[in-house]
């Protein structure tokens, strides 16, 4: 008889609602009438999110000593719970954008894709608690593959094959390489769970062993690709100019999470040992995400190009605190990764409207007029552009702040003054949108909305914008409570 | 509500005052009204304030402290010394002016041009309240953000490239300060300014110095300035040189002179030759310009050399003078810009060579701009005589030939006024001054009589200030004690 493990079900609740919810989704393609087939498959992705979030919640609340879970496959503590509740509202907020965005020229496969969504989500928060190697990447494809097809949906729209094909391709590349490199260091330790792994290492003094010394480059090396950090971040740009603008904002905002969250427990619990390594490793790569990002951006016309290459640099910015590896640096990670989260999707969303107004890609010369003709729009998309370069109008500016003073506290001020200088390079492509959205009338370019008349009403986009715009102005003023979260979350970790 | 809040009132009322305004679809009058109203509402809390302050005590006053980054120890700790007092007077009185033109000449797209100016007002408080570090880059960078967005959607046909222009200068000098802040404050493990201890390190010091240097600005930091002065609406320019460039005066004094007395000696020769070249140069630029807005634009130029001088003189009359003179030069900018843009509204263009003439059958305009040269240019008995008179004391006690270059200073400014007062009002009537353009009209006359009256008042009675800006009236001794 094959002995089978405890499990713990609450600790992987979010996920298991998440699952019922893409499963259910899923059977409505089938079973519901296509008239009613897009607001009932919302409804039902909507369920599922909430769902997640209150459970997420329960267990970031249930969960404050930290304990694994599924015969030590699953960490249940508040490190896990904080980053399944910014997946979850990523996944609602993108929920609502795509019931009104998605396939809308063909109205096909509509439950499939928030089926997909929920599926994707699920693996984040799957990935973000795993305790072992195993795990970590069969949560890793889980998601992926998931957004592979989330990228080629909408396969009449030019583009989005390409994308898809685009992200799947160079996206197995990233996945070979974590998948070597956790053999390499299984090879080199004999264990493939994250606090066994440093066990093994502290006692039998491997730290120096080259071949975990390349089993973690090559993780490194794949998590950098997920995080879309440089120079791993090649698909970057294409991708998220191909993909729906809707998945471009999900996967701007959400895979970042996931990436950056788990990355940071991976390093600390099964590689405390080489931190000099890793985290010159990842100062490093900051540095180059930073300039290839920034001095990349400079040059974009097209609205949502420039956006990937800004969220390569947000990397670099997110690298910072993840090479201090410190718990300030954790914090400071947490805290930034849930205000880049909430204005990288507002911003892509705000594109989203205006691409779907003019029925072509946004650039900056037909984004003229835009921030008067849709105030409210406009004043969001204002406010995520200066938060994203660090100006005093949300939390971007507390953000970082944070990644600058843990850089500090690790002693590299050599750092600060890298990110000093990204910010202020970044700032000419931030001015640039907001000038022509505030700034250039739209008359002089002849803009004018493909349908005529009044834009589209699009009151879930609105809501959704609104919510960003709440998170990424409101952590400025509630930086004290989300400071708390964030460090509760990563006490969980070994620091 | 305590009287302590009433420095949180100074800020929050204007940022309130402009969300209502985004919020609610008033009309375009009822916009412009409120935000009138809201901006003299502040005025009177500022008076109220005023007569409650007590000048005879030392240390921070209508003081509030609240954790805010509690980890990092960063707080919202607000308060004010007396000499905060007046720049904050400064503000919400230049700012009610600057907010009526806005009424009186009708803005476009209202909700957000009167939202952004109570912004605007409400940051700028902030500035020179700040107690705590990061609090202080906050308010310093929220300036900005509506200062961009006024320039460049309300300003001149340059506008664009003087708002790119604009940001990247001032942001570069912020972030630097950032830098600076992040290491100060982790170094010293708080980020508030009354507590945290001085700092000898000279690299913290430079990066808030070229902030500073940027904001006020001195020579050779000014790149920014003549475009942006010239694109913007004038109600705009006339804030950005009369109060927010102040912010980078009152950031030598209150953070990088108090804070860093070893660095500030050390550096002391650099940047009173900074400022000395700020004064000659600017000055000289403002007497061979062919505009209205670009001889204003380099006086200040040439003002804030003059009040750095009288900063970095490191003496007490130097302090006194210069606070004074920020106060003098800060009404006198603001009204000579809003002059300027009556004359653009009556001739189109501030260009001396279409202007001239213009005294004739227009009393009004004529007396108040006269009033206004004469007390810039530093007439003996003017409020600008005394704070220069004080800078170019201060100055002397350090070396005679400083006082000798700001003297050089007062004589260049008394030629520029002059010829800026007769290309503008005496002289042949140039082509583009018509019969038709009428005097002031009542609405202007209420916007500049007050800036004028209280110009005047202080020309009578420099002291209010002079006696009054530091506790126990002993600035140097203040400032070493770091306003404690």
């Amino acid at each position: 008889m094959i002995h089978t493990p405890h499990v713990d079900w609450f600790a992987i609740s979010t996920i298991l609602a998440l699952l019922g919810a893409s499963f259910v989704a899923l059977l409505s393609a089938v079973l519901v009438p296509r008239s009613a087939r897009r607001p009932v498959a919302a409804a039902i992705a909507a369920a599922g999110f909430v769902g997640g979030l209150v459970t997420s919640v329960w267990l970031y609340v249930a969960s404050a000593d930290g304990s694994l879970a599924v015969s030590g496959a699953f960490y249940r503590d508040r490190w896990t719970a904080l980053a399944q509740i910014v997946l979850c509202g990523v996944g609602l907020a993108t929920t609502l954008v795509g019931a009104e965005h998605m396939t809308r020229r063909t109205g096909d496969h509509i439950a499939e894709f928030f089926s997909l969504l929920l599926a994707s989500v699920a693996g984040m928060a799957f990935f973000v608690g795993s305790a072992n190697l195993m795990v970590m990447f069969l949560a890793l494809e889980w998601f992926s593959i998931a957004l592979y097809v989330m990228c080629a949906v909408e396969y009449d729209l030019e583009g989005s094959l390409e994308a898809g094909l685009k992200y799947l391709i160079v996206g197995s590349f990233g996945s070979a390489a974590l998948l070597f490199g956790s053999a390499l260091v299984y090879g080199a330790t004999g264990r493939i769970g994250f606090a066994q792994i440093a066990e093994v290492v502290g006692a039998q003094g491997l730290a120096h062993d080259a071949l975990l010394v390349l089993g973690l480059a090559m993780i490194i090396a794949g998590l950098a690709f997920k995080s879309s950090s440089a120079p791993f971040h090649m698909w970057t740009p294409d991708v998220y100019e191909g993909a729906p603008t809707t998945v471009t904002a999900f996967m701007s905002a959400a895979t970042k999470v996931a990436a950056f969250a788990l990355a940071f427990r991976v390093l600390r619990t099964a590689f405390p040992q080489e931190l000099y390594l890793w985290s010159w490793a990842f100062a490093g790569i900051a540095v180059a995400s930073l300039a290839v990002g920034n001095l990349a951006a400079l040059v974009q016309r097209n609205v949502k190009r420039m956006l990937a290459y800004s969220s390569i640099s947000h990397a670099g910015f997110l690298l910072i605190g993840l090479s201090a590896g410190s718990a300030l640096g954790g914090r400071a990670l947490m805290y930034y990764l849930i205000v880049y989260a909430a204005m990288a999707f507002g911003s892509f969303a705000v594109v989203a409207a205006r691409e779907r107004e003019l029925g072509e890609a946004v650039t900056l010369d037909n984004l003229a007029g835009f921030g008067w003709e849709r105030p409210f729009l406009g004043l969001a998309m204002w406010l995520f552009l200066f938060g994203f370069a660090g100006l005093p109008v949300g939390g971007g500016f507390v953000a970082k702040f944070y990644v600058l003073s843990a850089a500090y506290r690790h002693g590299w001020t050599w750092l600060v003054v890298v990110g000093v200088i990204a910010t202020l390079v970044s700032l000419y492509y931030y001015l640039a949108v907001v000038r022509a959205m505030f700034m250039r009338p739209s008359a002089e370019l002849r803009v004018a909305p493909v349908a005529g008349g009044a834009p589209a009403r699009e009151s879930l986009l609105h809501v959704a914008v609104g919510l960003a715009l709440a998170v990424s102005v409101g952590s400025l003023f509630a930086v004290g409570p989300l400071i708390d979260l964030a460090k509760h979350a990563a006490s969980a970790l070994p620091l | 509500m305590t009287v302590s809040s009433f420095t949180s009132l100074l800020i929050w009322l204007p940022l309130g005052g402009a969300l209502v305004i985004w919020v609610l679809p008033l009309s375009r009058y009822a916009t412009g009204a409120l935000a009138v109203l809201v901006a003299l509402a502040e005025v009177g809390v500022w008076i109220e304030q005023a007569a409650r302050f007590d000048f005879s005590k030392s240390g921070l006053q209508y003081s509030q402290d609240t954790p805010w980054i509690k980890d990092l120890h960063v707080s919202y700790h607000v308060g004010e010394y007396p000499f905060s007092l007046w720049l904050v007077g400064l503000t919400v009185v230049a700012m009610a002016a600057c907010i009526g033109y806005g009424f009186w000449v009708g803005r476009d797209r209202p909700r957000a041009y009167f939202g952004l100016m109570l912004f605007l007002t409400g940051a700028t408080v902030g500035v020179f309240v700040a107690q705590d570090l990061l609090l202080f880059y906050a308010f310093f960078e929220a300036m900005l953000i509506p200062l961009y967005i006024l320039v460049g959607v309300w300003g001149g046909p340059g506008r664009l490239g003087a708002t790119v222009k604009f940001l990247i200068y001032t942001m570069a000098g912020s972030l630097m300060m950032l830098a600076a802040i992040v290491v100060y404050g982790l170094k010293v493990g708080t980020f508030d300014l009354v507590d945290g201890p001085p700092s000898a390190s000279r690299w913290i010091f430079l990066g808030f110095m070229f902030a500073f240097v940027i904001k006020a600005p001195l020579f050779p930091f000014h790149g920014w300035l003549p475009d942006t002065y010239r694109e913007g609406p004038p109600e705009v320019t006339a804030v950005l040189s009369g109060v927010v460039a102040k912010a980078g005066t009152y950031g030598m004094l209150r953070i990088a002179i108090a804070k860093f007395p070893d660095p500030t000696s050390y550096y002391r020769t650099l940047f009173l030759t900074l400022a000395a070249a700020a004064l000659v140069y600017g000055s000289l630029l403002a007497f061979r310009s062919p505009d209205f807005r670009g001889v204003v634009a380099y006086s200040s130029l040439a003002q804030s050399g003059l009040i750095a001088l009288g900063l970095f003189s490191g003496t007490s009359l130097g302090f006194d003078g210069a606070v004074l003179q920020m106060v003098a030069h800060g009404l006198i900018s603001t009204a000579l810009f809003l002059i300027a843009g009556t004359v653009e509204r009556r001739a189109t263009t501030d260009q001396f060579g279409l202007l001239g003439g213009m005294a004739r059958g227009r009393p009004a305009l004529a007396t108040l701009l006269m009033t206004l040269g004469v007390i810039s240019l530093a007439v003996p008995g003017s409020a600008s005589f005394a704070g220069e008179f004080l800078i170019l004391a201060g100055s002397f006690q350090r070396a005679w030939w400083w006082a000798a270059i700001g003297a050089a200073g007062v004589v260049l400014a008394a030629m520029y006024m002059l010829r800026l007062i007769s290309a503008v009002l005496h002289e042949a009537r140039g082509p583009t001054v018509h019969d038709e353009a009428l005097d002031l009209r009542p609405g202007e006359l209420a916007l500049l009589v007050p800036l004028v009256g209280i110009l005047l008042a202080l020309s009578v009675w420099p002291a209010g200030i002079s006696h009054h800006s530091f506790a126990g009236d002993a600035p140097a001794q203040q400032v070493e004690a770091q306003f404690k």
